[in-house]
């Protein structure tokens, strides 16, 4: 068996005496798109949030790509190709749409301590953007401030921009919160042509969009993983039935 | 859709601001008072150090409140030197951008590792701390100033005595140093500092570590405001603490906010209209500051663009 692209051990943090992630251990494959759901409040933000950096773990261990990268910070992990999204729509909002995405390609693509050039002329960067907003089919979007897009197309601008940074783990943060019908098929379009490429950890209330894209699932309740398994698994336990499925039946 | 997006076409009104200042010393050649010269040379003197001061506040989303330190420092490499014989003004200025550089890379370090309200009253310490420092240089005036023996020489010419001559050297700067402003402001770093501005966290989170870009605009603009201070001293023949205090540091925010945050040639509007208000308001009363204050509050109410923002709107 081939060494997994990320692998969580024992990962604990407590807010008082609140256990928001209570020794998780978990690992995803290269290409594998692995669901997290769980009830609100389970600690499933803040396993992110460890993941990517923004937050440190009491204690455990996060091993990426054959490195450990548990004392590194949010930027290093990026760079490394440890990405995430935001369940708050975090944009550049007086930027243009092409600027947020811009940076991104910016951000891998040589240093940005260069003063002079007018890096708005940058055609590879350019060309590199708007292919991605095209992606998201905002690329007629381009010039506008992306303050003044729509909540739908802010949270599609987001997908773009972590896209952008060429990422080999996505951490996406409820990526259809708040989307319309439309623009959630756009977008679970786009992440089932990104499977096998890009390995996803999604983070999603939306159980039909789970269980459609999901090669395996874990279930969060109380910070810890109950269960871990195949979408057709993880629907037929009992555990996760009376923990949370059980809820919507 | 082409892959090379327009720039930015709406240059009108720092082209109109600089041909104008280029006039300036013509209608002076005509008739109009000789004390307008100089009154314009403090406009772009100041609107140099707001510039500077934009280039943080409007592009970095860095409140420094002591960014009167940097013209300071520049003023006091001016006297420093030329009371040791040292006239001539490229050493001076190459002195002063090595000083500000300094001072602007060790408390910069220190200060950007606070955020908010912690790093308006850091800088403004800093800032403070020279002030006293200065204050405190007996062989160079104490808290009294001192008198220059005489303006830089350039070459080893004293063309900067003629007014007109000053005149052009502050425009000179003032010009070169906006140019210089706008080029990296468009750069791959400028839009990286933008970013900062606009979100830190979603900036992290793309791969960049902000701390860097943040000391590097910090020095930049640090030493750009040292300029300021190197053509201060020669127009007023005269160096004093004064110059580094908190009250310039906040009347340089003032203009930045009168002209427009983030425009970078608002802040020669806003330089304009604080030195010609203040100039002709102290004339009328002594009680000027009193017209000033609630004047500063209407255009944030009103126009929170400033008056750049405003003619952007007009446009």
């Amino acid at each position: 068996m081939t060494v997994p692209l990320l692998s969580v051990e024992n990962l604990c943090k407590a807010y008082g005496a609140l256990r928001v992630t209570d020794r998780v251990t978990l690992t995803v494959a290269a290409g594998e798109l692995r669901a997290i759901i769980g009830p609100n409040g389970a600690g499933k933000t803040t396993l992110i949030h460890q993941l990517s950096g923004l937050a440190a773990p009491d204690s455990g261990q996060v091993m990426f790509d054959g490195r450990d990268v548990t004392a590194l910070s949010m930027p290093q992990r990026a760079r490394l190709g440890l990405v995430r999204s935001f369940q708050i729509t975090a944009i550049l909002p007086r930027l243009s749409a092409l600027d947020n995405v811009a940076l991104a390609v910016q951000a891998r693509s040589g240093s940005s301590f260069r003063f002079f050039r007018d890096v708005s002329q940058d055609a590879a960067i350019n060309t590199e953007a708007l292919a991605l907003l095209a992606r998201f089919r905002l690329d007629a979007r381009a010039a506008s401030a992306a303050g003044t897009l729509s909540y739908g197309e802010k949270r599609q601008l987001e997908l773009a921009v972590a896209l952008a940074t060429r990422p080999k783990l996505l951490l996406l943060d409820e990526p259809l919160a708040g989307t319309s019908h439309d623009e959630a098929r756009l977008v679970i379009a786009a992440l089932q042509s990104l499977k096998r490429d890009v390995a996803i950890i999604l983070i999603e209330h939306d159980m039909d969009a789970v269980f459609a894209l999901a090669d395996r699932v874990s279930v969060l309740v109380y910070g810890a993983i109950i269960a871990s398994g195949t979408p057709a698994e993880i629907r037929a336990d009992p555990a996760v039935r009376a923990a949370y499925l059980g809820e919507e039946a | 859709m082409t892959h090379r997006l327009k720039p930015n076409g709406r240059r009108v009104v720092p082209l109109l601001i600089f041909a104008l200042l280029a006039l300036v010393p013509a209608a002076t050649a005509i008739g109009a008072d000789a004390f307008v010269l100089s009154l314009v040379t403090r406009i772009m003197i100041f609107g140099l150090a707001a510039m500077a001061l934009d280039l943080l506040l409007g592009y970095g989303a860095m409140i420094s409140f002591g960014h009167a330190a940097y013209v300071g420092i520049g003023a006091y490499s001016v006297g420093i030197l030329s009371s040791s014989g040292i006239d001539d003004v490229f050493v001076q200025i190459a002195v002063a951008f090595a000083a500000s550089g300094l001072f602007a890379l060790v408390t910069g370090a220190i200060s950007l590792r606070t955020k908010g309200a912690y790093f308006i009253m850091i800088t403004l310490a800093f800032g403070q701390m020279l002030f006293f420092l200065a204050s405190s240089l007996a062989a160079f005036g104490g808290d009294d100033g001192m008198t220059l023996p005489s303006r830089s020489l350039v070459f080893g010419a004293p063309i900067l005595k003629n007014t007109v001559v000053l005149y052009y050297a502050a425009f000179i700067c003032l010009l070169g140093f906006y140019a210089l402003c706008r080029a990296i402001v468009a750069s791959r770093f400028g839009r990286v500092l933008r970013g900062i501005r606009e979100n830190l966290v979603r900036m992290e989170a793309i791969g960049f570590a902000p701390y860097p870009y943040k000391l590097a605009a910090y020095v930049i603009a640090g030493m750009i405001a040292s300029v300021a201070g190197v053509l201060l001293a020669n127009q007023a023949e005269f160096v004093s603490p004064a110059y580094a205090g908190w009250q310039r540091s906040a009347e340089l925010i003032f203009m930045v906010v009168l002209g427009g945050v983030g425009s970078l040639h608002g802040a020669i509007i806003g330089a304009a209209l604080f030195v010609l208000l203040a100039e002709y308001l102290s004339r009328l009363t002594e009680y000027w500051p009193m017209i000033f204050g609630p004047l500063l509050i209407l255009v944030v109410i009103f126009a929170r663009g400033g008056i750049a923002g405003l003619l952007k709107a007009w446009r």
